[in-house]
């Protein structure tokens, strides 16, 4: 049971990111613009939120900053993929190569340590927060477990990020906005002849992909590990974009995928070292392994025919 | 007040060199079905597409109930309350009914109360007009009739007193056809306003209260439909022309190389597009198929040179079924082989790849021809050889063979696409429109070399929507409608008001 809880409470933690970074995607690649820059906004938040937590000894200034660095990629991406009808594939390639480029060189100048963001003392960082209860409740068998282990205990970004989740997905299928963001990505032509402005709905996609960014960056820096590591997203962009596309672009499934590749990435560090029945100790390689070879096995195999937004990756320009 | 609901005075509009409106002027009665009837680039859509908004009139006015007003976009077309139906509809395809209405047009933040209100209107508006569309269904499921009557709804929806519909019946069976026709009767009986885009004869005669006729970027009348019959309206659609001569012999046709049988394709929408055709293209004949576009005529085009699978029928060729023959290859390479040469309508797209240099072109399909490779792998010193003599002999320019195609004119890559398919020595030429966006000397001499390879016996079979270029060239002339040959005549005989009448989808 400890053993259950544990995994699962990782599981959660592995996820969150992920989670955030999947929706973000959601927005951009359902107002038609493809996202591959996902990988580079995290990590350029992940720095800036950890710098800006760094001097200002605040959480929340450090959020702001991830956010609003996460941002600034997402409104180049917007200005070459929207504006200027440039190559979504490159223009997020070069995002991700600018964020992987310039975090350590900005790191490196100003706090001399590798690349790296020094370690964030303890005002400075997201805490986990206890629910109110959750002491009281500890003993209760199951449920109390439940609530004081597992759902207790996570930073105020995860809880966000739980509020966050039904919010978008109220969003893309309740709204105006969600309504215009959905027919600009499938025919943004039969939008524009219906008075809605493509451009206006891709730049605020976009927008909110990067808002969605800057949260997952910072979560990683300001409150996973307490500071900024060189190429520390490690392809978590490139993850959420797989469950994205496992989730078909819809936002509860894409969560979905999210929380899946996270287990798989949270029991593969449980599994090391571990003597297992019949077969023995795995070899830690073997089990490092498991979560990709997982999204391949999805992404090949249990997805089916994943139906992009028709309209995706193709700059829209006036027939007429 | 006023009668009209929409009155067009001088409009011109010119892109580059091509003047698609000359003062074109015509007023629409409030409360009537209106036909603009023409050919192909007659400027009918340029125009409506000005009244929508797309374009801009370079001189003439635009005056909506009476009030002259500047239409700068479509939102405010849809202001003035003008609504089109696209001949490509405007839905998104996995979209419901409802959400397609609203679209653009939602009524607040949320979208709950505004398609609550959208729904309540849609019951409303299909219980007016017997429209029978389910707002719950998805579009894209719908077949195409329905989809044009979501279009209709959409721009009921959004206030529309005046309804543009481009060539609506194109896309449509008999049957939709005529339910769409009961639905614009009863627009019409609500005091809606109906401008209906076509080139069917009947269609104007069959529903319209008045019509302009257009042709050549102008109108040529406005007239009661009451007070004019088909051959009248043929007549001024397609106009007496200053014929083009071409020096042409009699000649007696040899043997059938091509001979059709009961050929038929249909779409996946189950739409008919070639339906039944009969015909033969003899050795020494050039047959010519005359026709609005959108009437079969490309897919014929197609499915002889192998690129569309037919439905059902026979393609004897030389007196074999090429539909029976079995082959690894692609059919078009085989067909290719078996020598039946191409040239298809849209060159630029099919017959050329424009970023290659000519002499990669001269080649394209004929890549396995021996004379032109070395030990397997393309000489480049006999590729340059072959292409200049293309050039010599069909007199292209740029005499440069390494010069991408993209940079020739239209003129001289038809030549270079002539050439090829010229050079492979076929025993039966597939020609489409083989001077379209041609200048008149390249076309002059375009037509003499068809008119050369048929005195060498060869068999052409040639598609155009040009009736001058048909009546200039062909031995014989079967006009398509509607998927149908709807009349043969021999050249000699035809005049202009016939085959506009076949043309009309009237049959003999």
């Amino acid at each position: 049971m400890e053993q259950l809880f544990s995994l699962l409470d990782s599981t959660i933690r592995v996820a969150t990111p992920l989670v955030l970074a999947a929706l973000a995607g959601m927005f951009s690649e359902r107002s038609g613009v493809v996202d591959i820059g996902l990988e580079g906004k995290m990590l350029v938040a992940a720095f800036a939120a950890a710098a800006a937590a760094f001097v200002t000894h605040s959480p929340w200034l450090g959020l702001l900053a991830g956010i609003m660095a996460s941002v600034s990629l997402a409104m180049v991406h917007a200005f070459v993929s929207v504006t200027y009808n440039g190559n979504q594939l490159i223009s997020g390639m070069a995002i991700n190569t600018i964020a992987s480029g310039i975090t350590p060189v900005l790191g490196l100048a100003w706090f001399q340590q590798g690349g790296n963001t020094p370690q964030l003392d303890d005002d400075s960082r997201f805490h986990d927060i206890s629910l109110p209860l959750a002491d009281a409740l500890s003993n209760v068998p199951v449920i109390g477990h439940l609530y004081s282990k597992l759902l207790s205990g996570h930073s105020i970004l995860v809880y966000l990020t739980v509020l966050i989740i039904p919010v978008v997905s109220w969003v893309v299928y309740r709204s105006r906005f969600g309504l215009r963001l959905r027919a600009v990505g499938e025919n943004p032509h039969a939008a524009d002849t219906a008075g809605v402005s493509v451009a206006r709905v891709r730049y605020i996609a976009l927008f909110w992909g990067g808002v969605l960014c800057g949260v997952a960056g910072t979560f990683l820096s300001v409150y996973q590990t307490g500071s900024f590591i060189k190429e520390m997203t490690a392809g978590k962009g490139f993850l959420a974009l797989a469950a994205l596309i496992f989730g078909k672009w819809r936002p509860l499934p894409a969560v979905l995928g999210c929380l899946l590749f996270a287990f798989a990435d949270a029991s593969q560090i449980r599994l090391e070292g571990v003597d297992l029945p019949i077969v023995g100790q795995i070899p830690s390689q073997a089990i490092q392994v498991i979560p990709y070879v997982l999204t391949v096995l999805l992404l090949a195999g249990f997805v089916g025919r994943a139906v992009a937004p028709k309209a995706i990756g193709v700059p829209f320009v006036k027939s007429r | 007040m006023t009668d009209f609901a929409i009155e067009l005075n001088g409009i011109c509009k010119r892109f580059g060199a091509v003047q698609a409106n000359r003062d074109v002027s015509m007023n629409i009665a409030k409360g009537s079905i209106h036909g603009i009837i023409g050919e192909n680039g007659a400027g009918k859509s340029t125009l409506m597409s000005i009244l929508y908004g797309y374009y801009h009139a370079d001189s003439g006015s635009i005056a909506v109930d009476g009030k002259t007003v500047r239409i700068r976009n479509s939102q405010e077309a849809i202001r003035l309350g003008i609504g089109m139906v696209h001949q490509h509809f405007m839905l998104v395809d996995n979209f419901t009914v409802l959400e397609n209405i609203v679209l653009g047009a939602e009524g607040g933040l949320l979208l709950k109360d505004g398609m609550a209100k959208a729904r309540e209107h849609l019951q409303a508006l299909n219980r007016d007009y017997s429209l029978e569309v389910d707002p719950d269904a998805i579009v894209g499921e719908l077949g195409v009739g329905l989809q044009q009557r979501v279009e209709i709804l959409k721009a009921l929806y959004r206030g529309a007193d005046v309804l543009i519909l481009d060539e609506p019946t194109a896309v449509l069976t008999p049957q939709e056809a005529d339910h769409l026709f009961c639905i614009l009767r009863a627009l019409r009986e609500q005091g809606k306003t109906v401008i209906l885009i076509t080139h069917k004869l009947r269609e104007v005669m069959d529903i319209t209260d008045a019509v302009s006729v257009m042709r050549a970027g102008t109108v040529v009348g406005n007239v009661r439909t009451a007070d004019v019959d088909k051959e009248k309206l043929a007549d001024l659609m397609v106009g007496r022309k200053v014929t083009l001569k071409v020096d042409k012999a009699e000649r007696a046709p040899g043997a059938a190389v091509l001979d059709v049988r009961q050929l038929c394709l249909t779409d996946a929408r189950g739409v008919k597009l070639l339906d039944g055709l009969n015909f033969q293209v003899r050795a020494g004949e050039i047959v010519g198929i005359a026709g609005v576009s959108g009437n079969g005529q490309s897919e014929l085009l197609e499915v002889l040179a192998g690129m569309l699978e037919p439905t059902s029928g026979e393609i004897r060729y030389q007196g074999a079924d090429l539909l029976q023959e079995k082959s690894s290859q692609p059919r078009a390479a085989l067909y290719r082989k078996k020598g039946i040469a191409h040239v298809p309508e849209d060159r630029s797209r099919e017959g050329l790849v424009k970023s290659f240099p000519m002499f990669e072109n001269a080649i394209l399909g004929y890549h396995d021809d021996k004379s032109v490779s070395k030990g397997g792998l393309f000489s480049r010193k006999m590729l340059l050889e072959r292409s200049r003599d293309f050039i010599r002999q069909f007199d292209i320019r740029p005499d440069n063979a390494q010069l991408r195609v993209g940079l020739l004119s239209g003129g001289n890559q038809q030549k270079v696409v002539l050439a090829r398919e010229i050079h492979a020595n076929p025993e039966l030429l597939l020609i489409g429109q083989p001077t379209r966006g041609v200048d008149i000397g390249a076309i002059e001499f375009i037509h003499k070399r068809l008119v050369e390879l048929r005195d060498a016996g060869k068999a052409i079979l040639l598609v155009s929507v040009e009736l001058e270029e048909i009546l200039a060239l062909s031995d014989r002339i079967l006009v398509m409608a509607g998927g149908q040959i709807s009349g043969e005549v021999a050249a000699r005989d035809a005049d202009t008001i016939s085959l506009g009448l076949l043309m009309g989808g009237h049959k003999h």
